[in-house]
């Protein structure tokens, strides 16, 4: 594989709903040795198909092999390599309940989200932002002690 | 009409014009071995180990272009079937593999016999099921056969849990398929044709790559069409002889890691590569960045995803190559062939520089004076199916082949064991050909179990064994590679080749000088019964010419005067 131009790039992949749909995706990334970042997977309301998001990254050669042998995949419908997208990523992250509530609440305001749950020891909070975004919040809240952190992978509609 | 699933399964089959379906029966699959027991709509064969049932499945589709059917049942029913889809897989050959599965209850559980088929087979074939219901099968079935067959064809697999079988259901197989994800692309794209074709015309030195794609398109016509109408010179894929015919004066032969000299030669200095239906495999083009280095590429292919893979292609065509020929020949009817003639006299020279030769012996028999005889005596009656190895590429190299589907291998996984089976399944489709299986000492004995298979059903393969007392490709590496430590490569230890055949219900012949092999292949072409020629060869005959893995194809071992002598 070539790493010169690797560059990140988000795909949606449109499939038919049938049993090992998601095997025979991910069974091909696997089998020809293609990345992913990450995956999210969900049924499309109303039809009877699903909707594949996938993050990669890869050389433009690499983009277009993936593209392609996607395409060859039976149950796959459309294959959407995206260029202008609107992508977002959730995240949830688990606080102690001792730590400042409030600077936590407004740093995850500032990143669309707040806290959702609170427990007898933890607090609960979700933000829903753009991945790059994800990244700098996870790297703000780390002064606030999370114990655990939780990727929802992303989502992406062409624009 | 109300029947049980495992008449579902052989209403379909019948329903599919299929006449023989090659298997082995087991637990899972026994409703459905009830039912062709019951029925005379096709005729089966048992083979005697599933491997062989899945290659003779892949002959019969490979000598007639149909759907090739093999049956087997769960677990090691059907991992013995993986090396057979994957061979059909790589070679892209129209095939249905029907397989048991323990019953739907059972499934997740580790029961007996139970393995997941879809899961371990999904790499290599072109799609498959695990049925879930009863009313699903008729759809599924028909979907098979027709995915199989269109498009890039493949092999595809239908597991069906036992239970299933047994269910009685409604029947209506499917008059039309519609799978909405599943559109292949035949026509070409009309301005890329267009542009193709001015970049023929305005090339100097155009090159026709022929390959596989060709034959399984039946677009050999076409293809000399095309070179005739240009006088473009052709080379062709291992997978494509036979599409220019041997004495068609504008085929130079095969090219790459066995290729002969003016094929790889024209290959390097080609202003314009015609790919029709070829893959661009590591084994043809060598050095990728030395590849048709000075060439723009059109490439006509049914797989968009081979074009672009491995080279960059200037005019890319995704469709059928006969739809697309079809299209591009009117369009030529104004090429001034003259224009190429230069480039011709250029690759005629270097055919006579270095033709494809070899030093023959009258002491010993040398292998490719042996496939050349075979060539002498039967040629375009016979259909030639081979093992993997040496004897395969010169075959391939020697074979005066003169059509397409008479030549049958396993190219791209290069299986050994493939050849005995696929000529018993080439044989059962096509009755009226000489169907001869040249083969190696060690390839044959990977299915030599096929002697009962084919001594049974009175099948008559001829297999000529070239017998080097060595696993001669893996040996010729090592000579040439590994300063000749022959490890684990020395088969001196030999099973009496005349006695197994005919401890088998067959034919035997020992054959050490040429009047006893031109004896022998007489004597056997006369007889209704399967036959073992075991051929004593030279034992350190090397393929030539080659390009060492990874080589430039213009950087070839050529044949010298002291090739085939005791090292």
């Amino acid at each position: 594989m070539a790493h010169s131009t690797n560059e990140r790039r988000v795909i949606s992949v449109v499939v038919m709903n049938e049993s090992s749909v998601l095997a025979r995706v991910t069974a091909l990334f696997a089998g020809r040795g293609y990345n992913i970042e990450s995956l999210t997977v969900a049924p499309i309301p109303n039809s009877e198909m699903s909707h594949i998001t996938i993050a990669t990254n890869g050389s433009t050669k690499v983009m277009e092999q993936i593209t392609k042998q996607l395409h060859k995949l039976i149950p796959v419908y459309k294959v959407i390599e995206h260029e202008e997208m609107v992508e977002k990523e959730m995240v949830l992250v688990k606080f102690p309940i001792a730590e400042n509530l409030s600077d936590i609440s407004a740093l995850c305001s500032t990143y669309n989200g707040g806290i959702v749950n609170v427990g007898k020891e933890m607090v609960i909070a979700q933000v829903a932002d753009e991945p790059k975004r994800i990244k700098h919040f996870i790297e703000a809240a780390q002064r606030y002690n999370p114990c655990e952190i939780v990727r929802g992978g992303v989502v992406a509609i062409e624009r | 009409m109300q029947m049980s699933g495992a008449q579902m399964v052989c209403e379909a089959i019948i329903a599919e014009g299929v006449k023989t379906v090659f298997g082995y029966p087991g637990g899972a699959i026994m409703h459905v071995y009830d039912e062709i027991y019951k029925q005379n709509g096709f005729e089966h064969i048992l083979n005697r180990h599933e491997q062989a049932s899945v290659h003779a499945a892949d002959g019969y589709a490979r000598a007639t272009g149909e759907v090739g059917v093999a049956m087997v049942t769960s677990g090691p029913g059907f991992t013995n079937a993986v090396t057979g889809l994957a061979t059909a897989y790589m070679d892209s050959i129209p095939m249905v593999v029907i397989s048991g599965q323990v019953p739907l209850a059972l499934i997740g559980t580790d029961g007996f016999q139970e393995i997941d088929a879809v899961g371990i087979s999904r790499p290599c074939t072109k799609h498959n099921f695990l049925i879930r219901t009863l009313e699903e099968l008729p759809r599924v079935l028909k979907e098979a056969f027709y995915i199989a067959r269109s498009g890039r064809p493949g092999p595809v697999l239908v597991d069906v849990p036992k239970d299933i079988t047994v269910e009685i259901g409604e029947f209506k197989y499917p008059d039309s398929v519609d799978i909405p994800s599943y559109k292949p692309t035949y026509k070409g794209n009309k301005r890329q044709i267009e542009k193709a074709v001015d970049a023929i015309k305005s090339a100097k030195k155009p090159l026709l790559y022929i390959g596989g794609g060709v034959v399984l398109s039946n677009a050999a016509d076409l293809v000399r069409e095309l070179a005739e109408k240009t006088q473009i010179p052709a080379v062709e894929t291992l997978m494509a002889r036979g599409v220019m015919g041997a004495k068609n004066p504008l085929l130079l032969g095969m090219l790459g890691m066995h290729g002969n000299y003016a094929s790889n030669m024209a290959m390097s200095e080609t202003d314009l590569v015609i790919s029709l239906g070829a893959r661009f495999d590591d084994r043809v083009t060598g050095k990728l960045s030395e590849f048709a280095k000075y060439a723009d590429i059109i490439h006509v292919d049914i797989d968009a995803a081979n074009i672009g893979k491995l080279v960059d292609v200037d005019y890319p065509i995704v469709g059928d190559v006969t739809q697309v020929l079809e299209k591009m020949l009117p369009l030529l009817d104004d090429v001034d062939t003259d224009r190429y003639n230069a480039w011709r006299e250029i690759l005629n020279r270097y055919d006579e520089l270095h033709p494809q030769s070899y030093v023959d012996s009258d002491d010993v028999i040398k292998p490719q004076w042996a496939i050349e005889r075979i060539g002498e005596l039967i040629g375009e009656d016979a259909i030639i199916t081979s093992d993997v190895g040496q004897h395969q590429m010169w075959a391939a190299q020697h074979y005066p082949f003169d059509r397409p589907r008479q030549w049958i291998n396993s190219g791209g996984l290069g299986t050994m064991g493939f050849g005995f089976p696929a000529a018993i399944g080439a044989k059962r489709a096509c009755p009226e050909k000489t169907v001869i299986n040249i083969t190696g000492d060690g390839s044959i004995l990977m299915n030599m179990q096929e002697l009962v298979t084919a001594a049974e059903y009175k099948i008559p393969v001829i297999n000529v064994i070239l017998n080097n007392h060595f696993l001669g490709m893996v040996r010729q590496w090592q000579t040439f590679f590994y300063e000749k430590r022959y490890s684990e490569t020395d088969l001196s230890f030999q099973p009496n080749f005349k006695a197994l055949a005919e401890a088998c219900g067959g034919i035997g012949y020992d054959v050490t000088t040429k009047a006893e092999f031109d004896a022998a292949l007489k004597d056997a072409i006369k007889q209704d019964r399967v036959c073992f020629m075991n051929v004593q060869t030279n034992r350190f005959e090397d393929v030539l010419p080659m390009v060492p893995a990874g080589g430039a194809l213009f950087n070839m071992m050529l044949p010298q005067k002291t090739q085939g002598e005791e090292k």
